[in-house]
């Protein structure tokens, strides 16, 4: 490991005006903290701004000053409130349901499980009933598989319990899930073909947070015959209306790479 | 290559701009927003900066149009959808507001309003326009500004001051403003200035005279469909093809084209709105006649409303005001950390009580306080607050047009809320059910635009878009409904008279 880079600047210098606000008064102008840490007010300024945009620092809109953010002390709770979550993706979830003409739901991890935080009825007029509030098995749906997939400690927690088989097809092996999820990784969705409900597949895609943080999935599920070629595969129009969607709902909770 | 083309709409609305790009099957393709300035200059005074919203607007337009990588020349035409009554003056020639636009929401005019009830000629307003005399509309805020502005009167008169709804100040200064921008409103924006004949749906002398409004300075009212002009800035050459205030355009965004349809949007204030057709109903319940909209030169469709004043703008002031929450959907997870409202009502009547009630005196009230209750509690009784205005107004809409309403189809940012659109399906006891189109206001612009030009053939092609994405089923004890209601009542009514005649 010849090539570890260095440590990185802008991070130690974030961290610098992060252990200043946290000491005494707490609330200090841009002009301070770059004479406290010897830095130009320029490069003070932009570190103060990218701290903000995550929320670890707040600015009083009166006196301009800075001080720390709520997001510090949350850091271990989940960042972004379900219901939040879903008033900011309602509009691509109803969109996604209009394009592929199948229900869409959202889903968030919930001690092990997916909870179900937004469902948007099939575009068929047919009766259909709310499923917001319900949990899904994490490792046999499309929307558990991709949280699984971006959470290391959530698929860890799993491989201490047994994986309860729904269907013939359902994945019940850890080794076999290990690599599922390496391949969900790899391409950025996430299929169910009857692994939950026989005769129903499902296509989730992973929505991103600041800094690519995946905060949830965004699916749609339906008929077997309707999502999938006659060889059992997704079909790849419907993939990439779930991967623009959840993308869009990526870009308008500020991560930018997706 | 085929060139695809869309729809564009505006809502300008009282906290934000936004404009989407919708496709032909009614489908969002790309959406831009921006906030503008709430000023609070006084205690009831609400004002927004109109050049604010136009800077705005120039620049979430061709924003829209860089998400979606399009050019003005893709977009077949542009609607409009406005926050109603909000009112502001402008300088003819240059284009400066005369001061900030003065909110629907503003209640510096309730001594003039008061005056103004106790005229003998009073009734007459009421039976040409259809509305009561309140604050809410635009007519005693335009008498207010001429009243209190030195001068602006006689610029009025000369025609050198120009008065507008949102969408008339838009719309003149995207077809050049000073440069010869077109000064015109639509039948359902004027429909709520208290100035215009509903059965004529022109602006009426008397009215003009009761409120002392000089005509020179009024908008020229056109239907709420037809190619108005090109704009000429901002999406140069695009056509603007339709204007209607944003309860209307919900309205026509649900397809509520048949009597008997309604909708109830659930913004900052919530509207239920009921198509009546060709014919004005007079309500007997407290509900205002106002004009649903006006296809072109076929008769206008009137409606019914129920307007609530306030309900997402309490969700607001529990975030802004006392900070218990970080956004405004914090609210349902708040409010699901109790079982109940533990026995607490609270009544926004911030700006007096609209529908059915009408009391401009009134003011808000939080009650039964005990030292059990928490934020929690306090944050049910917020949703609550939605929950049983809509009751209040529903009530009003079956004894007026004789029904009873068979289920609710509702929009609006506040349908996102779960355990609220529960609770109105619950003190409802009917059906709730969500389209497919949460954003019903700019569906609704873009669909009347999209029809003035041909890009939908007709009403029923709309139709053939509306899909219900969500329904709530009633599940509450009616025995609870009862006590619960009989509750929210008792708390009303301990808001009335509290502000005192001529005082403040």
């Amino acid at each position: 490991m010849a090539c570890v880079p260095g440590p990185v600047q802008s991070i130690e210098r974030a961290a610098a005006i992060l252990r200043l606000l946290a000491r005494g008064s707490g609330r200090l102008g841009v002009s301070e903290i770059a004479a406290s840490l010897g830095l130009a007010r320029a490069t003070a300024h932009g570190i103060l701004r990218t701290l903000q945009g995550v929320g670890f620092v707040e600015q009083d809109e009166e006196t301009g000053k800075y001080q720390l953010g709520a997001a510090l002390l949350h850091l271990g709770t989940s960042y972004l409130d379900v219901n939040e979550l879903r008033s900011r993706a309602i509009n691509w979830a109803d969109a996604l349901a209009a394009r592929s003409g199948e229900a869409v739901r959202i889903g968030t991890p919930l001690d092990g499980r997916v909870l179900v935080v937004h469902h948007v009825f099939r575009p068929d007029d047919t009766l259909q009933a709310l499923e917001v509030g319900a949990l899904l098995p994490a490792h046999a749906t499309a929307l558990g598989k991709v949280l699984l997939a971006f959470d290391a400690g959530a698929a860890a927690a799993l491989q201490e319990t047994g994986l309860e088989p729904f269907c013939r097809r359902t994945i019940t092996q850890h080794r076999e899930l290990g690599r599922a999820l390496a391949e969900i990784r790899e391409m950025g969705w996430a299929s169910e073909v009857e692994e939950f409900t026989v005769g129903e597949a499902a296509v989730a895609a992973p929505i991103r947070g600041q800094g690519g943080l995946v905060v949830g999935a965004m699916g749609i599920s339906g008929a077997i015959e309707r999502l999938c070629d006659p060889r059992g595969r997704p079909k790849p129009t419907l993939v990439t209306y779930v991967r623009d969607a959840a993308r869009a709902v990526s870009r308008d909770l500020g991560a930018s790479r997706w | 290559m085929m060139v695809e083309r869309y729809v564009m709409s505006i809502d300008q609305g009282t906290t934000s701009t936004r404009c989407i790009l919708f496709d032909h099957g009614g489908r969002l393709v790309s959406v831009t927003q921006r906030e503008h300035k709430q000023h609070f200059p006084r205690p009831g005074w609400v004002e927004h900066d109109a050049m604010e919203i136009w800077r705005n607007l120039e620049r979430i337009a061709p924003e829209a149009l860089e998400h979606a990588g399009a050019t003005p020349d893709q977009v077949a035409a542009l609607g409009i959808a406005n926050q109603r009554e909000t009112s502001v003056l402008w300088d003819r020639h240059t284009g400066r507001p005369v001061g900030r636009a003065v909110v629907w929401q503003d209640t510096r005019t309730d001594s003039l309003v008061s005056e103004l009830n106790a005229r003998p000629d009073a009734d007459m307003v009421r039976e040409r326009c259809g509305l009561p005399i309140a604050t809410y509309f635009s007519a005693s805020r335009v008498r207010w500004l001429l009243d209190n502005t030195p001068g602006l009167r006689e610029r009025a008169e000369r025609g050198d001051v120009l008065f507008g709804t949102m969408e008339s100040w838009l719309i003149w200064n995207l077809t050049g403003g000073p440069g010869g921008g077109l000064h015109i409103t639509d039948v359902t924006n004027a429909s709520r200035t208290l100035l215009m004949n509903l059965t004529t749906l022109a602006w009426d002398d008397d009215l003009l005279a009761f409120f002392g409004v000089p005509r020179a300075m009024l908008p020229e009212i056109r239907p709420s469909t037809e190619t108005y002009a090109r704009a000429s800035r901002v999406l140069p050459g695009v056509r603007i093809a339709a204007a209607l205030g944003d309860q209307q355009a919900a309205l026509f965004g649900q397809t509520c084209f048949a009597p008997g349809e309604a909708k109830c949007t659930y913004g900052t204030g919530s509207f239920l709105l009921l198509n009546t057709g060709t014919e004005p109903v007079r309500s007997t319940h407290g509900l205002l006649t106002t004009v649903g909209y006006q296809i072109a030169d076929e008769p206008a469709v009137y409606a019914l409303e129920g307007s609530i004043a306030i309900t997402g703008a309490l969700v607001q002031w529990f975030r802004d005001g006392l900070g218990l929450i970080a956004s405004a959907p914090e609210i349902e997870t708040l409010a699901r950390t109790v079982e109940d409202n533990g026995g607490c009502y609270i009544v926004p009547a911030f700006s007096g009580l609209f529908a059915p009630y009408w009391r401009s005196e009134a003011r808000g009230i939080i009650v039964g306080l005990t030292s059990y209750i928490t934020k929690g509690h306090l944050a049910r009784a917020v949703l609550e607050a939605t929950g049983w205005q809509t009751r209040e107004v529903v009530d009003a809409m079956n004894a007026d047009s004789g029904l009873a309403l068979k289920a609710l189809k509702v929009d609006g940012g506040m349908t996102a809320d779960n355990l609220l659109m529960q609770f109105i399906s619950d003190v409802l006891d009917v059906p709730v059910i969500r389209p497919m189109a949460a954003e019903t206001v700019s569906l609704g612009a873009a669909y009347a635009a999209g029809l003035a030009v041909g890009y939908w053939a007709d009403l029923e092609g709309l139709r053939r878009n509306w899909h219900r994405a969500a329904q709530w089923l009633p599940g509450m004890d009616p025995v609870r409904r009862d006590t619960e209601y009989d509750n929210w009542r008792r708390a009303v009514e301990r808001t009335f008279d509290w502000i005192k005649p001529g005082g403040r």
